[in-house]
């Protein structure tokens, strides 16, 4: 119970983000004439705001399934690094192990990233609630635009930058938790570069690879100079590894 | 009729089968080792940060840079959001701070016109 409270307030922070898209989505199913069931399914099984909502367009403008497997490879490609962080923490979750990989999304992915479990909390039990609350959320949002978006008196547009703020807060925390700031100024430089360069809709998968590739090379660096001692970045990681063994 | 539904449950499929792929992707490559190689555990720990100021700047992509408002909502909100978090560590204070100045700026200062 105290697991499950504590997954609670976690989550919250990204309600917000997760009805507006959600709902959005529901709107805009609905609008292309699908009915609701379409947007329960994919709010049950696809689980990616951003995907739903370019997928609303692909529908409608009845693309082949290659362009729509294309398509959603490449929106969606990003998740390919998230997973990285969680293999060993997922691993032992057992029976939800699959479950906990299908629904780790942008959001899912920095909550569990930045999260701090507090004495007596279950990391697991923790990890799972959050998965589970959220994806709950977010069937009811798609479910709710597609039934009553219509009905919605307020003009909400703007409380899609709740995601944004959010995003922001995560990278504050983890800015003051982690002993090396490099990796986020790599992060930042690795974005805006190849945002300048290639423009808003394809600067993410670049940023991504670079930045890996920058901070592998930084290792292999660290480790050639272990002889002068160790690097903050090993340090934090040998103190993140023991946090996490003791959690479990 | 009968042939729609089946479009959409195909497409609906193909975009669910994808996107699984992409989440699942490094949990096949690395999930079934005993233990991990070095280098993978080494991303695990540092790639998070780096990711997540990458994920700031992919939901701020669309902010029209060259024409009016130049991206000032976002950039004043962006700095409210870091203030008010700075001071207070409240996420939800900070979501709210943030948002609510994005909301009312873009509908008074800030108007695009239409």
């Amino acid at each position: 119970m105290k697991s499950f409270i504590f997954a609670f307030k976690q989550a919250i922070p990204v309600f917000f983000p997760y009805l507006f898209i959600g709902i959005a989505f529901g709107v805009l199913m609905d609008e292309a004439g699908y009915s609701a069931g379409w947007s329960l399914l994919s709010g049950v099984f696809i689980y990616a705001g951003s995907m739903q909502i370019v997928m609303v367009s692909l529908l409608t403008a009845g693309a082949s399934l290659g362009t729509i497997a294309l398509m959603t490879f490449f929106v969606n490609a990003r998740h390919i690094f998230y997973g990285i962080a969680f293999i060993e923490q997922f691993r032992k979750t057992g029976r939800k192990y699959p479950y906990m990989i299908v629904t780790l999304t942008d959001e899912v992915y920095s909550i569990l990233c930045s999260i701090d479990y507090p004495d007596g909390v279950d990391v697991r039990q923790t990890d799972f609630y959050i998965t589970l609350i959220l994806h709950l959320v977010w069937i009811l949002s798609c479910l709710t635009g597609a039934l009553f978006g219509q009905l919605i008196p307020y003009d909400l547009a703007g409380i899609e930058f709740s995601a944004t703020a959010f995003f922001i807060t995560v990278c504050m925390n983890q800015w003051q938790s982690m002993d090396s700031h490099l990796p986020a100024i790599i992060g930042l430089i690795s974005a805006l570069s190849f945002y300048f360069i290639l423009g808003p809709s394809q600067f993410i998968l670049p940023a991504l690879v670079v930045s890996v590739l920058v901070l592998i090379m930084m290792k292999s660096r660290s480790n050639n100079q272990k002889k002068n001692g160790s690097l903050d970045l090993e340090a934090d990681l040998i103190e993140r590894a023991e946090e996490i063994s003791y959690e479990c | 009729m009968n042939a729609d539904w089946i479009n959409t449950l195909e497409a609906l499929t193909v975009v669910a089968l994808v996107t699984i792929l992409t989440r699942s992707l490094p949990f096949w490559f690395f999930g079934g080792k005993k233990e991990l190689p070095d280098t993978v555990s080494y991303l695990g720990a540092v790639l998070p940060a780096a990711i997540m100021i990458i994920l700031v700047v992919f939901c701020l992509r669309n902010t029209g840079l060259t024409v009016y408002p130049f991206g000032l909502p976002e950039l004043l909100s962006v700095a409210v959001v870091i203030t008010v978090h700075r001071f207070r560590k409240n996420v939800f204070l900070s979501i709210i701070a943030g948002t609510g100045l994005y909301m009312v700026l873009t509908r008074t200062l800030f108007m695009i016109v239409s």
